[in-house]
């Protein structure tokens, strides 16, 4: 990919989406949503990833090589976690023989 | 563009690269590699964290309210004003303006130097009120024992993080004096690129752990 320099206006306007999305997380937390709550936070903070990679870090504007190996990485992550829950919360599904 | 009458003092193209853009991104695939296995590093406290906050919502709710918001705000703030920055820093070396990075490096520097600052206030601050996992760990509440738990979690994260941190203020530091010397150009630019990769990650972490470390359990309050 050949070099590309962002405009200095993307990241001011990044830079400020990011303020607005810290602002907005912390609003949220003072507000009784219920089981919501947790989901708003987490998307707040996974659009804020989002950005922050796409823009700050160049992926946006970088080969699909790259883009493929950050998206790999997450979902090695995604593994790990959906994999650890699918064990440990199904655990209290069926009783133990002999116990 | 001839790459070889460009900046004479710019670091040169390696001899296994066909071209300045090949080693660009070489460079770059090599840092996002790195970031994937400290994405697993920090995803394995991360997946602790999800299963003992499953396991114990209230205990992780009510010691999560000790913690200060404001400072925790006030922290998220300065870490995105030093991305801002770092990503400036990294702009100013594509153009190749050196006074520029140097700038915005010192400027990414005292950002994360406060931030430092203010997590070793809250440090301080936890430590007196005997909220340190350990022998003295007093807490008032329904469930101390898991609640410790979640303080474990809390200086096990943010330490790793703060020392992540360190780490990235070292690198920072140690970018100046080439970027003072004008090392850096558009053609290579692979060292302030590859510690503001590093830099943005550590900020991307502190995203996540911002809402489940100081967020949970506020409603109502």
């Amino acid at each position: 990919m050949s070099l590309h320099v962002v405009p200095l206006r993307v990241y001011i306007i990044v830079f400020l989406s990011l303020m607005l999305g810290t602002a907005l997380t912390v609003a949220a937390a003072f507000v009784d949503l219920g089981w919501m709550n947790n989901l708003v936070a987490m998307a707040i903070a996974a659009t804020k990833a989002t950005i922050v990679i796409l823009f700050f870090m160049h992926v946006r504007y970088s080969s699909r090589l790259i883009s493929l190996v950050v998206v790999g990485s997450f979902f090695w992550l995604a593994l790990l976690i959906v994999l650890s829950l699918s064990d440990y919360i199904t655990r209290g599904f069926l009783g133990v023989p002999g116990r | 563009m001839s790459a070889d009458t460009h900046h004479e003092n710019a670091a040169p193209l390696a001899h296994h690269f066909e071209s300045y853009e090949q080693q660009r991104e070489s460079a770059s695939l090599g840092m996002w590699l790195f970031l994937g296995q400290e994405i697993m590093f920090f995803g394995g406290l991360f997946m602790v964290y999800i299963l003992y906050r499953w396991m114990y919502p209230h205990a992780f709710a009510e010691a999560s309210n000790m913690l200060n918001v404001q400072l925790g705000t006030f922290n998220t703030a300065v870490l995105i004003g030093s991305s801002l920055t770092m990503a400036l820093a990294v702009r100013a070396s594509q153009t190749g303006q050196s006074r520029k990075i140097v700038l915005f490096l010192i400027l990414t520097m005292i950002l994360g130097t406060t931030f430092l600052g203010v997590k070793a206030f809250e440090y301080h601050h936890k430590w007196e009120e005997h909220l340190i996992p350990g022998s003295s760990f007093a807490f008032e509440g329904k469930d101390p024992a898991h609640s410790q738990m979640f303080f474990f979690l809390y200086f096990a994260m943010t330490g790793l993080h703060a020392l992540h941190m360190i780490v990235g203020l070292g690198l920072l530091a140690w970018l100046c004096f080439p970027a003072w010397k004008g090392r850096f150009s558009a053609e290579n630019h692979n060292y302030v690129e590859g510690v503001g990769l590093y830099w943005h990650f550590v900020d991307i972490v502190w995203i996540f752990l911002f809402p489940l470390l100081y967020l949970i359990g506020r409603k109502g309050a």
